[in-house]
Formats: C-alpha cells, sequence, structure tokens
C-alpha cells in the first residue's frame, strides 16, 4: 500500500482528505495526524467575545468530519525527515508517499515582550484561541467604560479581516450596552491604513471613521507594559489601554521549525500555482502553512484545495502539475448591525466594489455592507460543516473573476 | 508616471514613490531617496541594510519583510526604527529601489 500522509485536520487538511477520498486508486490509504479530539469553526471566534454564540456549538468531534476510510492518527508530530520520506511521532515513525502540510499558523503571543505575565486574560486579551475568546467574553460583559484598544502585532495573520470585524462589532455591543459614550476604541496596526489593499482600505477606514473608532496607522508593537497599562511601539509611541485585544504574531507549527522546513516565520515555502513545496517533489503545503502572498484563511484554502486534489493525483501519476491556484481569496467581512461585506481577490487583483458571484443580480454586494452578506456569513456555518469540509463542491468559481466588478480609478491607477 | 533625477540618474518613480523598475537603482539614487525622505547622510548601518534587502529581494522575488530584516541583516528592531523612522520595511525598500513591501494579506 501507498500512503498519502495529511498532517493537520483543520479547515485545510479535512477538505483535502475527505476530496482524495474518491480521487485515488484503492492502493492508496489516506492518514491523517492530528492530536486534537475536536475540530473547531475558527469564524465564529469573533462573534463568541460578544456572546452572540455559544462556545459548545463551535467545535465537533474530530471523527464525524473525517470521511469512512480514512485513517486518523491522535498524536503530535515531532519531525518531518524528508529525505526519508518519514515523520517521527514520539518513538514510532511513519513512512509516506506523498505529504500534505495542513498545520496551519498559530498565536505566538511570547513573541511580544510583556504580553504574556499576570495581566495576561486580566486586561490583555486574544480572541484566536477558544480559551482567549471566552476570557474575553468575561472581561468585556464586566467592562464598564474606558479605552479598548485592538492590536495587530504584525503581519501576515490569520484572516486579516478579523481585527476589523472585532472592532466594528465592538463598537455595536457597546452601543447596545449604552455605554458606546463611555468607551474609546482605537486600532492600531502596522498597515498604513485598515487593510492592505488600496480600495478595501479606503472603504474600510472610513467605516472605521464612521463609526467612531480610530485607527494609529504604522504602529509596529514592541513591547506592552502590563502594570502601567501601555502598549508601546518599536519607535516609543504610547498608547495607554484599560482593555488590550492584541492579535499577536503568528507563525507556523513548531514541528515546521523543527525539520528546517520553514521560513523566518516557520511558513513553508511553497511553489504559488501548483502547491508543491519548493525543495521536495513529495511535499505539498495547503491553507495558513504556506508562505504564499494571499490571505491565511478557509477560503483560501478552499480554492487551493480544489488545485491541490488534482495534483496529488497528478503526482501519483507521474504527470506535470497543473498551474492553475491564482491566490483566490473571499471573506465576508461583519460589520455589525446586522450588516456585512464581501471581497474577493487574488494574487493580482485587489477587492473591487460589484456583485457576487453573478454580474448584477449577486445577489452579494462586493465591498458594500448589506444584510443578506450578514445573512450569508451566518449561513456559512452550515455550508462549512456539510459541503465544504467533506469537500462537496459549493456553488462559486474557483478561480477569481472579473465578471460583475467594477474598476475604479484608483484601483486602475 | 512621475520621474526623477538623481546625480544624472533618470529613474521613474510610482505615486507612492517606489521605483517603478529596481534595476535603475544606484546608490546616488538611494542617496537621493534618503534625502527627500529626510533621513540625511546615509551611515554605514543604512547601507547594510539596503544592501541586505536589495541582495535579500534579488534571491525571493520580493523585499523582505521586517521581520526579516531585523532576524537577518544583523540589525536589531529598535536600531532599524531610529535609522529608518516610522515604517521601517517600507522606508528601506524605497531607498533600496524596491516595491513596497506587500505584508501579505
Amino acid at each position: 500500500m501507498k500512503r498519502l500522509l495529511i498532517l493537520g485536520a483543520g479547515t485545510a487538511g479535512t477538505m483535502v482528505a475527505n476530496k482524495m477520498r474518491t480521487r485515488l486508486p484503492e492502493s492508496w490509504t489516506i492518514t491523517v495526524v492530528d492530536p486534537e479530539e475536536k475540530h473547531l469553526y475558527q469564524p465564529d471566534l469573533i462573534f463568541l467575545p460578544f456572546g452572540r454564540v455559544r462556545a459548545d456549538r463551535m467545535e465537533r468531534p474530530r471523527r464525524t468530519t473525517l470521511g469512512r476510510g480514512i485513517e486518523w492518527i491522535q498524536e503530535a508530530v515531532d519531525r518531518i525527515d524528508p529525505d526519508k520520506r518519514q515523520i517521527v511521532l514520539g518513538e514510532s515513525t511513519l513512512d509516506y508517499d506523498l505529504l500534505v502540510i495542513a498545520t496551519g499558523s498559530h498565536i505566538r503571543p511570547e513573541e511580544t515582550p510583556g504580553i504574556l505575565g499576570d495581566h495576561w486574560y486580566q486586561s490583555v486579551f486574544d480572541f484566536y484561541t477558544l480559551k482567549g475568546a471566552l476570557e474575553l467574553r468575561s472581561a468585556l460583559s464586566a467592562f464598564e467604560g474606558g479605552r479598548v484598544v485592538v492590536n495587530v502585532v504584525e503581519m501576515p495573520i490569520k484572516c486579516p479581516v478579523a481585527p476589523l470585524e472585532f472592532s466594528f462589532l465592538a463598537d455595536e455591543y457597546f452601543t447596545k450596552r449604552e455605554i458606546r459614550n463611555d468607551v474609546e476604541l482605537i486600532y492600531a496596526t502596522p498597515l498604513d491604513g485598515a487593510f492592505t489593499k488600496p480600495v478595501a482600505s479606503k472603504v474600510l477606514g472610513s467605516m472605521l471613521g464612521d463609526k467612531g473608532i480610530q485607527v494609529e496607522a504604522e504602529f509596529n508593537a514592541g513591547e506592552v507594559d502590563g502594570e502601567k497599562n501601555i502598549l508601546r511601539s518599536y519607535d516609543d509611541r504610547e498608547i495607554a489601554y484599560d482593555l488590550l485585544v492584541t492579535v499577536p504574531t503568528h507563525m507556523g507549527a513548531q514541528v515546521i521549525e523543527d525539520s528546517g522546513l520553514g521560513d523566518h516565520l516557520g511558513f513553508v515555502p511553497t511553489h504559488p500555482n501548483t502547491l508543491v513545496s519548493k525543495t521536495d517533489d513529495h511535499i505539498f503545503v495547503l491553507g495558513d502553512a504556506t508562505d504564499l502572498p494571499t490571505s491565511k484563511a478557509g477560503s483560501v484554502a478552499h480554492f487551493e484545495a480544489h488545485v491541490l486534489a488534482e495534483n496529488l493525483v497528478r503526482a501519483t501519476e507521474g504527470r506535470s502539475l497543473l498551474e492553475d491556484f491564482d491566490g483566490h481569496a473571499n471573506c465576508f467581512v461583519e460589520s455589525g448591525f446586522g450588516k456585512a461585506m464581501l471581497i474577493d481577490f487574488n494574487y493580482d487583483v485587489e477587492p473591487l466594489p460589484g456583485m457576487y458571484p453573478l454580474p448584477v443580480v449577486g445577489p452579494m454586494s462586493l465591498l458594500k455592507e448589506t444584510r443578506l452578506n450578514h445573512l450569508g456569513k451566518l449561513g456559512f456555518r452550515w455550508a462549512y460543516w456539510n459541503a465544504l469540509l467533506p469537500g462537496r463542491p459549493i456553488p462559486v468559481p474557483n478561480q477569481m473573476s472579473m465578471t460583475g466588478k467594477r474598476e475604479t480609478a484608483a484601483s486602475a491607477a | 508616471m512621475p520621474t526623477a533625477e538623481y546625480a544624472g540618474n533618470v529613474v521613474e518613480l510610482n505615486e507612492e514613490g517606489f521605483l517603478v523598475d529596481s534595476s535603475e537603482w544606484t546608490p546616488e539614487v538611494a542617496t537621493g531617496l534618503a534625502e527627500e525622505a529626510g533621513l540625511g547622510p546615509l551611515t554605514d548601518k543604512h547601507w547594510t541594510v539596503l544592501t541586505f534587502c536589495r541582495e535579500d529581494a534579488a534571491q525571493q522575488g520580493q523585499p523582505p519583510g521586517l521581520r526579516r530584516i531585523s532576524k537577518l541583516s544583523g540589525v536589531n528592531m529598535k536600531e532599524l526604527y531610529q535609522l529608518f523612522p516610522k515604517g521601517p520595511g517600507k522606508l528601506a525598500a524605497k531607498i533600496a529601489g524596491l516595491p513596497k513591501p506587500q505584508g501579505c494579506i
């Protein structure tokens, strides 16, 4: 028997495992390695701190997300040895013929001096973990006024719109609690505006302004002084806070670093169109684990998985790889008060206004706040568990399309 | 696209002031761009960073991010902010004649 080995059963690894069940000949086994008992629906982490979802509804037993016939080893991987084509799990080893690295990206609060300490989960919180989001929920419900600072420590981060969404939802939350006038909201980012791409940055930036959220741009957080409640940048700018919501540095999984396969942040150098590793033909990389210049997001993993599934088949047959992945990403951006925006972009084309997925009739509006986009975001929960993870086709084009989009003066420049 | 001239070197700049063609860059261009950015005379430390950025970009096909510069050039984060105030990643790339770093999204 030959083995397709998939490291990590998050959104990316689970999708590709399920897709490959029907794609590989019977002489292949599919083995997934992931130490965690449960699969977490991460998009709901932005709603949890505001008490809008229940934590116990965000997780499902991993076994139920993996199709029949997929072998699951519930252990942590210590090392990958590409020369021997095997992985090391504690005392044992496991050989592979093809390897998919889908080990994700993870927050590393310890990378910034002062984030961890006595004040961690007292006045300083993350919302990228279930624990962090739950602790933040308690802190927010006890918060009666003061300054809330949302800080992105450095790029890249998972779901780059999440800190913006968090800020929009915080504005709504404090408004509904009728204490918005007693709360100062500050968004501190290392970028030179709200977002990396000009047209979307302008739209999102003016939304922050309209909601009375102050932006501190080009703010590169160097340290947190947890005793004095001060966030300090490398060039000694200071922002005082009562509650600091940090989006810490993200890095690839430890096993990548330990195996010498990562870049300076532990992300795996990956061919941008085929998804094969730049150093080894038997290794493919999927989702947040890659070093590709696109969003670290489930939608990207979905579009990648489509190309990867085909390329894994081609690799088993010794055929040349499809160079079809274009960096396609699309994300709902929850903007508060029952509305959301949708953005759609790739390596070359930034998010533009228009309709999606069909021109004129949409029904989703791009780069514009609507109620329907919000419902789309909520409906996505069902689609995630029932279509996306099982690897079933969903009715959006895999490559980004310009159909239905309007080029603006700024985007044409 | 606007052009600029630094000590006889004519270069094309985009609307954010980055060189359109990285191969038009010369050390004199760097000196001119640094002056415009209000940096004053470039020191050896500046050149260490600029040289690293150009070499790394040539190898990697994209300008290095801030963390990569501080980790691999031997100049630490605090110093980078003193040398290239506000956004060192962006400013160093600009003066090194490279495109604006993507910051990945």
